[in-house]
């Protein structure tokens, strides 16, 4: 049996089980952290770090949704060094690939995009890496576009976890990091890959997408894969 | 009241920004008696004017044409904004940045070119290495995201300016 602890979160006590992290303890209590790489039903990969929060007696910030609430442990989730933080995680974001929203598939329903919007992300601050990157248009259905792809990793635990697949990594280091499929082929020539879709519905950005679809066209369901794998019990 | 002394620029973008000025309809007689509008793509004027209080860009620094305009323009004006996703974020024009500009002239002008086959020497501006949002080369005072940005944040932020206050976009602007 997990016991209950208490935590405070923003100053607001609240109930909690043991093993739960710090991000479902504020969404149990409506309390709102942005976040971009986490997804509700699968395990959390801590990579975009837009869910850091600030935990008293703790100097550096902590991923809110990687992170076990603790017995008597006062999380900050709003302030202006957070704010500062996340702005920075994005812009490095929109810095890293080619983010042009007006001719994107996702454009207006991208959450890289409406994130930037609700942080006040006016203008980037860094100039642009502007790197050349391919799009991959092998798979029947499906395209991989690597200029918007934010290496949330969604797709490789939706696949791996909810599918069981397992088509998606993540290959290559630092900035040379690319999400491949079947350890680097092409799409259209997985063996792995069951066309099911999964991935293209929780990607975040325009960077997993269904053929035939044209700018601002591209609309996802992530909450039903989410509903999907929080029924099938996948989080590890 | 003093007029506001008011110019606008339109670099390297589709011109899509000052339609959507344009676009504030009716507000433009509400607008127009608080400004005097010295310079643009709507007035004819050849020279950049001194003294200006708002500019107004719209588009990306692409060319060393542009590079010059931009340069002049923050000199004479006491606030820049930048207004649309080419001037924020370099966007479509932008698009170019991964590519060298000879390959692309070479593609554009002859490989893409049925007749006078060339690369152009005159008249047309030589391209910088890469598009540029106008903050990499000048201070910007207001950044107005959008691609346009809607004919009633335009009107806000005009409205503000003109009160004599810089907008706070945050949370209402969103790149695309
Ligand atoms: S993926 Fe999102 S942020 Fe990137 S270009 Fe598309 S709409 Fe813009
Ligand atoms: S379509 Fe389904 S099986 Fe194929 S890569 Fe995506 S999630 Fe995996
Ligand atoms: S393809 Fe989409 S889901 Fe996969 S890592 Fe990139 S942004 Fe995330
Ligand atoms: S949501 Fe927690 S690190 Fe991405």
């Amino acid at each position: 049996m997990s016991s209950q602890i208490t935590v405070r979160i923003d100053g607001v006590l609240c109930t909690a089980t043991e093993g739960e992290t710090i991000f479902e303890v504020a969404e149990a209590n409506g309390k709102h952290i942005p976040s971009l790489c986490h997804m509700e039903g699968v395990s959390s990969a801590g990579s975009c770090r837009l869910c850091l929060v600030e935990v008293a007696g703790i100097d550096r910030l902590l991923p809110a949704c990687t992170t076990p609430a603790q017995r008597g442990m006062a999380v900050t989730t709003t302030s202006d060094r957070l704010s500062s933080h996340r702005r920075l995680a994005l812009e490095l974001m929109f810095v890293e690939r080619n983010h042009i929203c007006a001719v994107c598939v996702s454009n207006g329903h991208c959450e890289l995009q409406a994130l930037a919007q609700s942080l006040g992300v006016t203008h980037v601050r860094y100039p642009y890496n502007s790197p050349r990157l391919s799009v991959d248009v092998s798979h029947p259905r499906f395209v991989l576009d690597h200029n918007r792809c934010i290496l949330c990793s969604r797709c490789v635990r939706v696949c791996d976890e909810i599918e069981g697949a397992h088509v998606w990594d993540i290959g290559g280091r630092g900035i040379g990091s690319r999400v491949v499929a079947d350890l680097d082929r092409p799409w259209g020539e997985s063996q792995a890959c069951t066309a099911c879709g999964k991935c293209v519905q929780v990607c975040p950005t325009g960077a997993l997408v269904e053929k035939g679809y044209a700018v601002e066209e591209m609309t996802r369901s992530k909450a039903a894969i989410a509903r999907l794998a929080v029924k099938k019990g996948a989080t590890p | 009241m003093k007029k506001a002394r008011l110019a606008t620029a339109w670099l390297d973008g589709c011109s899509g920004c000052h339609m959507s000025l344009l676009d504030i309809d009716e507000a433009l007689a509400v607008v127009a008696p608080q400004i005097d509008l010295l310079y643009g793509p709507l007035v004819d004027a050849q020279e950049f004017p001194q003294d200006i209080d708002v500019a107004i860009v719209e588009g990306a620094v692409s060319s060393h044409d542009d590079l010059e305009k931009i340069r002049l323009i923050r000199r004479n004006s006491r606030i820049l904004v930048a207004l649309g996703d080419c001037a924020v974020t370099g966007n479509v024009p932008a698009m170019r940045n991964s590519i060298a500009v000879k390959t692309i002239l070479e593609r554009v002008y002859i490989e893409g070119a049925d007749i006078d086959k060339g690369v152009p020497t005159e008249v047309v501006p030589t391209l910088l290495k890469q598009a540029l949002p106008l903050h990499d080369v000048v201070k910007v005072d207001l950044h107005v995201p959008g691609c346009p940005p809607s004919a009633r944040m335009i009107l806000f932020v005009l409205k503000e300016l003109l009160e004599g206050r810089i907008p706070d976009l945050k949370s209402s602007a969103r790149f695309g």
